[in-house]
């Protein structure tokens, strides 16, 4: 399917299938429609520090990562990112694919007083290798001195081993590693994986491995009308030390202080029917919110979502499917870790008692 | 390309038909539309004893990208459904023809009129 521009495969097989492949043992993903940016500078952290929501400063250990939103001066997310620092003078971005331009104009604009570079690196690819056998299968492809630093990468932590960037990162809530290579070497690498039975896996798996874990995707959970706090991502936003300021500060504090009217929640459905982005949410006497994503869940049968609904809504909510009011639990995401329901349904508890019975 | 068994027809919106030896026939989708609906997660199918029109929608089928209509291939009343579709949906995509089933009808008079032979359903979908 064309997505953002990029053709790129929902799925080579069954979907589900590969969710479990992933959730179960090992996946990988072409993901090199991401844009990778490496900033060269000595003044590149004084840059990231005011155009990140999250503190750079956090970057202490060369190879360290950090997940932030970029915001305009409404407080709206521009995008969120991951930033791995380098070197001082060198730090790397993988942003969107679908932002990609308005990020680098957005990044390029700000770097000019800093004297950063912006090299768009459109010389890689990047795989994801996911699942809790991820790591060895790519340990396993490597010379041994490239195999004990790879096996020795900390989470959130990347290194270069000669032509590879290899990241302990991913989108599933699995372990892993997202690798970024020269173009030449992605479909090689592919093959190996594969010979030794690491799954390909599609747009569709990634959607639903990352709505099982708890991960927002920009454009629907998120987007430039809608701010860290109403989009649950609180968690990424360091307003300390309050000497710091970063782009969309002074915004984000007045909604802080006053309290955000929305919130971005988590919805399990025990109905047989799917959750989908826009579908209408009603809290009980409180207001309406929406769907932002919505899928079914593969590894708890039953369909799952995230939603923006009024702050003060409650533990269950009713949503608009296909002109029937079905009820659904609002609970906080993730929905799955480590390959486990962390969230209870019907249909568990139903098989329970029948087992106990 | 898909599959498009020689011995039984079908309709444009992707149904095929089944004559059974007791005068019912058997309905479910075909290969081509599973492939383009995806792993399937729930199928709504028609209460038994249900008086369809041609060409009626009568039962959906839910995949993980979007939910669709299946509609009755011809004018009858609903037999029996296929129970284990509640609890294994993927045996549409797995066997479309065979435990994919979906419902059998007993046809009203004249309904089997008008679908359209392997061959045919073959250029539609090489059109689509």
């Amino acid at each position: 399917m064309d997505f953002g521009g990029w053709d790129m495969p929902v799925a080579y097989g069954s979907q589900i299938d590969e969710h479990h492949a992933v959730r179960q043992a090992a996946g990988v993903f072409d993901v090199s429609h991401m844009c990778v940016a490496d900033l060269h500078g000595p003044r590149t952290r004084e840059l990231l520090s005011r155009l990140l929501a999250n503190d750079v400063a956090r970057l202490a250990m060369s190879g360290k990562a950090l997940y932030s939103c970029m915001l305009n001066e409404r407080a709206g997310v521009i995008d969120d990112l991951i930033v791995y620092f380098l070197a001082e003078d060198c730090f790397r971005l993988v942003v969107n694919a679908g932002t990609r331009t308005g990020d680098l104009a957005w990044i390029a604009h700000h770097a000019g007083p800093y004297g950063v570079r912006v090299e768009e690196r459109t010389d890689l690819a990047m795989l994801a290798v996911q699942g809790p056998a991820a790591r060895e299968h790519v340990v396993a492809l490597l010379p041994e001195a490239d195999a004990a630093r790879a096996r020795a990468l900390p989470v959130f932590y990347g290194t270069q081993l000669r032509d590879w960037f290899v990241a302990r990162t991913g989108y599933t809530g699995e372990d892993g590693f997202e690798i970024m290579l020269p173009l030449a070497q992605a479909a090689p690498l592919w093959r190996q994986l594969n010979a030794a039975g690491v799954r390909s896996c599609g747009l569709g798996a990634r959607d639903t491995l990352r709505l099982e874990a708890g991960m927002n995707l920009y454009g629907n959970d998120m987007d430039e009308h809608t701010n860290p706090l109403e989009s649950g991502l609180a968690w990424t936003v360091a307003f300390e030390p309050a000497t710091r300021d970063f782009v969309g500060r002074a915004s984000l504090e007045a909604v802080r202080n006053a309290g955000p009217a929305r919130r971005l929640v988590g919805l399990v459905l025990d109905e047989r029917a799917v959750l989908r982005a826009h579908q209408r949410v009603q809290a009980p006497g409180i207001g309406d919110g929406e769907v932002t994503s919505g899928t079914f869940s593969p590894t708890l049968s039953c369909s799952i979502g995230l939603a923006r609904v009024p702050a003060a809504t409650g533990n269950t909510v009713q949503v608009d499917v296909r002109g029937r009011l079905l009820n659904a639990r609002v609970v906080r995401p993730p929905f799955v870790r480590h390959g486990k329901a962390l969230v209870g349904t019907i249909a568990a508890a139903t098989s329970a008692a029948g087992a106990a019975g | 390309m898909s599959n498009i068994p020689g011995d039984l027809q079908y309709t444009r919106s992707h149904e095929w038909v089944r004559a059974l030896a007791d005068g019912t026939v058997e309905v479910g989708i075909s290969d081509h539309a599973q492939a383009a609906l995806g792993d399937l997660v729930f199928v709504e199918l028609p209460e038994p004893g249900r008086a369809l029109k041609a060409g009626e929608a009568c039962a959906v089928v839910e995949s993980v990208k979007a939910a669709s209509d299946v509609y009755a291939p011809i004018a009858g009343t609903v037999v029996t459904v296929n129970e284990q579709l509640a609890q294994s949906p993927e045996l549409v995509n797995s066997d479309p023809y065979g435990g994919g089933w979906m419902m059998r009808l007993r046809p009203a008079a004249g309904a089997l009129e008008g679908l359209l032979s392997a061959q045919a359903y073959a250029a539609v979908t090489a059109g689509a």
